[in-house]
């Protein structure tokens, strides 16, 4: 494809959204489906056509909406009414209203700061286009940043970009993501792959799926201009089967993408080809691992091996292999349309640009956002989460899933940023945060996480495969306040060997739950030792 | 890669001075000079798992320990083979292996020949703090001359690797997750029923423990034969 008829697709849709009076998106992201937006959209599309208002009105399926517990979410466009809780009764007074004046009863003001303080780079598209259609992601900008790339920059002006974004993989530990291009782009090789893991396995984390079922492209385009800077010509797409819309909707996107030829042999007109698979991963946890991962693609048993080599030396086949999660690629068309330097003055000097978290738990407005780094924790959770509801008292905000901690009150004023968290005992973790009240107690949280660890230890380690399951004996008889006080002294010591003998990062992270509550509610454990 | 290969590197093991290619691994490096890193999953020979934690060493300089079995040496590198920290860390992992299954040595018949028992009675391990875990796990004497008993097995997978890297019959493998996980024989059929098993014995001369087995053999009886493994290793790489 010449890249004028990309501008041309890009200007012919933007001139026919212009044409409708209406637009009715309604959310097809999964946390909607499951409360039944599907049959929402349905009956709006009937209601529309019988009124005969399918001229001037269009009624269409976008991804996440981002206030997912008060869906099904609907948005009437250009007015920018939002609607939650949208039943299939609602529909006819909803269409009704278009003429008139918003269905009063059903309307979730954007005016509060769930919606006001967060800043959309990844999530930019979800919920404004139909992530069914390219020609929508065109609309946007879409293939602007791969195409400029191809058509303009060198492979190491690309990487310059990115290093100059100052952008930290999304995945959990927030690895420089141009220090990781660079190393792939040196390492020397006629084959090299670039890989996506979307395996996202914590428990409460949602925020890869929703990129995926949002703004598929984004994904894509992210992956073809990494695979340009580092020399790939090979991609895959490591999704959880559990996923299955995901999945879908990641096909029909790569099929569009090659129909269009912006992925495939000679894109834009130049040397470069770039070609991707989705592979599939069966609900281990430890396939989130990235030599797991590999191993996985390979069609061999899902388990980690030591490192070095890593990856970017040695990774699939033996070739020289870039992984990056779903997120970090996400970020990737804007930092090329915009120029690095953009990126690097939002969020904080040393973690730049937006996090996406997936907000659950106790909190008022739960769903996916996205806010800038270094927001402080209190913000996240009393601003764009509104505080904790029943008027409880907040105890607790758990990040990390079970590689992280829970922090305290007392530390809710710390900015939002990789080192930041990891000096009060968590991590920024993929993005999972599940807020507690009062109510919960952090032993049983921190069993629930060493049982999640034994369950998901692939058991090829033993400091993993038996430490885990001891902690997890252990913690339980403390649940159950069957412990002595040298129980809770083996608890630390097991602990501390689990996690600097594991071999891989879930033995290595496994303790870190028990560690942080063991650091700021360590009275909790206290209460349950018989003396 | 093949240039850096040829490289002759020195390096420092416990304050020794030594030499070495950068193609070997600290744990190669260390036997060739007479130091004993204790390892269970390692088997010259057979690729490498890093898998039994017990070769961890420090690398001064760094805060992480590294696997001794699959750490390529570097020119000045300053080893750690033996510290309090380590032979506590040792002791507890020999404890996890113990506590996971039911290691009775007494009526084993690996008794004294043991690699696990004889790893304890190097480090010293006098007593196990953490739980016994006693699952019950099946013995499968199906085949015609030997023996399984999952009680015994560590899950180190020499015999996996033995099976498929030397006689490329890849009967074992492991099924299962976490304290889950089994070896078994084929897709998790009767080992005396294989298709694929060739009757060699390998697997039964590798094995570090009582796991595997000679039909036949009473209490204590049960000594390997180990020699033919790097002749066979070395056998392959030229085959192939
Ligand atoms: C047990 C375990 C599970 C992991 N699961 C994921 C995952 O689901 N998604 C992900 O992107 N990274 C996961 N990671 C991190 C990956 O190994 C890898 O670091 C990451 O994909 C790199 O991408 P990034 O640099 O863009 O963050 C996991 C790591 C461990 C140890
Ligand atoms: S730490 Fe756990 S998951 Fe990782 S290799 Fe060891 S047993 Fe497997």
């Amino acid at each position: 494809m010449m890249p004028e008829e990309l501008t041309e697709l890009a200007h012919k849709e933007q001139t026919d959204a212009q044409q409708w009076q209406h637009q009715i998106h309604v959310c097809t992201a999964t946390g909607c489906l499951s409360a039944q937006s599907d049959q929402v959209y349905t009956a709006l599309t009937r209601e529309v056509r019988d009124r005969g208002m399918d001229k001037t009105c269009r009624v269409k399926g976008v991804g996440c909406l981002g206030l997912c517990s008060a869906g099904p979410l609907v948005q009437v466009n250009p007015a920018g009414t939002l609607y939650q809780h949208v039943q299939v009764d609602d529909v006819p007074e909803l269409v009704q209203s278009l003429k008139h004046s918003p269905v009063e009863r059903l309307v979730c003001s954007t005016d509060i700061p769930f919606f006001q303080q967060q800043v959309k780079i990844v999530l930019a598209n979800a919920g404004n286009i139909d992530p069914e259609r390219i020609e929508e992601y065109l609309a946007v900008d879409g293939y602007q940043g791969l195409l400029q790339a191809v058509t303009e920059m060198t492979p190491s002006e690309v990487i310059s970009e990115v290093i100059h974004s100052g952008l930290r993989g999304r995945g959990g530990a927030g690895y420089p993501t141009g220090l990781k291009w660079t190393t792939v782009a040196k390492a020397d090789s006629h084959q090299k792959y670039v890989i996506c893991n979307a395996d996202e396995g914590d428990p409460g984390a949602f925020m890869d799926r929703n990129i995926l079922e949002s703004d598929p492209h984004c994904i894509i385009e992210g992956m073809a201009i990494a695979g340009y800077a580092v020399g790939a010509t090979q991609g895959y797409i490591y999704v959880r089967s559990e996923y299955p819309l995901a999945i879908k909707r990641l096909r029909n996107a790569l099929r569009r993408a090659e129909r269009l030829g912006v992925i495939g042999n000679n894109i834009f007109e130049s040397a470069f080809r770039f070609q991707i698979d989705v592979r599939l991963g069966a609900g281990a946890f430890v396939c989130g691992e990235e030599t797991a991962l590999i191993a996985s693609i390979e069609g061999r048993r899902g388990n980690p091996r030591p490192r070095p080599p890593y990856p970017a030396e040695a990774g699939l086949w033996g070739q020289p292999t870039l992984i990056n999660n779903v997120e970090t690629l996400a970020n990737i068309p804007a930092i090329l349309r915009n120029g690095g330097g953009w990126f690097a003055t939002i969020g904080s000097s040393q973690s730049t640009g937006t996090k996406v978290f997936a907000l659950t738990g106790k909190v008022n407005h739960g769903g996916l956002i996205e806010v800038p780094m270094g927001m402080s924790l209190r913000s996240i959770v009393f601003d764009i989460g509104g505080g904790i509801p029943n008027e409880l008292a907040f105890k607790a905000m758990q990040t990390g899933g079970p590689s992280g901690g829970c922090i305290p009150e007392t530390h809710l004023d710390m900015p939002t940023e990789y080192e930041t968290l990891n000096q009060i005992g968590s991590i920024m973790g993929s993005g999972g945060i599940i807020i507690m009240d009062e109510t919960s107690s952090m032993v049983d949280v921190a069993r629930f996480y060493m049982e999640f660890c034994q369950d998901e230890s692939c058991g090829k380690c033993v400091p993993c495969r038996v430490g885990t399951a001891q902690l997890a004996t252990l913690l339980t008889k403390i649940a159950e306040g069957m412990a002595t006080p040298e129980d809770l002294i083996l608890l630390e010591e097991l602990c501390d060997v689990v996690k600097h003998t594991s071999l891989c990062g879930l033995g290595q992270s496994a303790p870190n739950p028990v560690l942080s509550t063991l650091r700021f509610f360590r009275h909790e454990y206290l209460a349950h030792i018989r003396q | 890669m093949s240039r850096l290969s040829q490289q002759v590197v020195t390096l420092k093991i416990d304050g020794r001075d030594v030499g070495a290619r950068s193609n070997e691994t600290i744990l190669e490096v260390a036997h060739e000079n007479d130091i004993n890193i204790p390892s269970l999953c390692s088997v010259e020979g057979l690729s490498v798992v890093g898998s039994c934690r017990l070769c961890l060493v420090e690398v001064r300089g760094t805060s992480e320990l590294v696997s001794a079995c699959s750490t390529y040496v570097r020119e000045g590198m300053d080893i750690v083979t033996h510290s309090e920290r380590l032979s506590h860390y040792r002791q507890t992992i020999l404890s996890l292996f113990f506590s996971e299954r039911n290691h009775l040595c007494a009526v084993c018949v690996s008794n004294n020949h043991c690699e696990l028992q004889g790893q304890a009675q190097a480090l010293g391990l006098s007593h196990v703090e953490v739980a016994y875990r006693y699952p019950q796990l099946p013995v499968d004497a199906s085949h015609e001359r030997f023996v399984i008993d999952h009680n015994r097995c560590i899950l180190c997978t020499r015999c996996v690797r033995v099976c498929d890297e030397i006689e490329r019959a890849h009967t074992w493998d492991v099924a299962g997750r976490g304290v889950q996980a089994l070896v078994i024989t084929d897709l998790n059929e009767p080992w005396g029923s294989s298709e694929t098993c060739t009757s060699c014995g390998k697997c039964v001369q590798v094995c570090p423990t009582g796991a595997l087995f000679e039909k036949g053999k009473a209490v204590a009886e049960m000594s390997r034969r180990r020699r033919f493994l790097p002749y066979l290793a070395k056998t392959k790489e030229k085959s192939s």
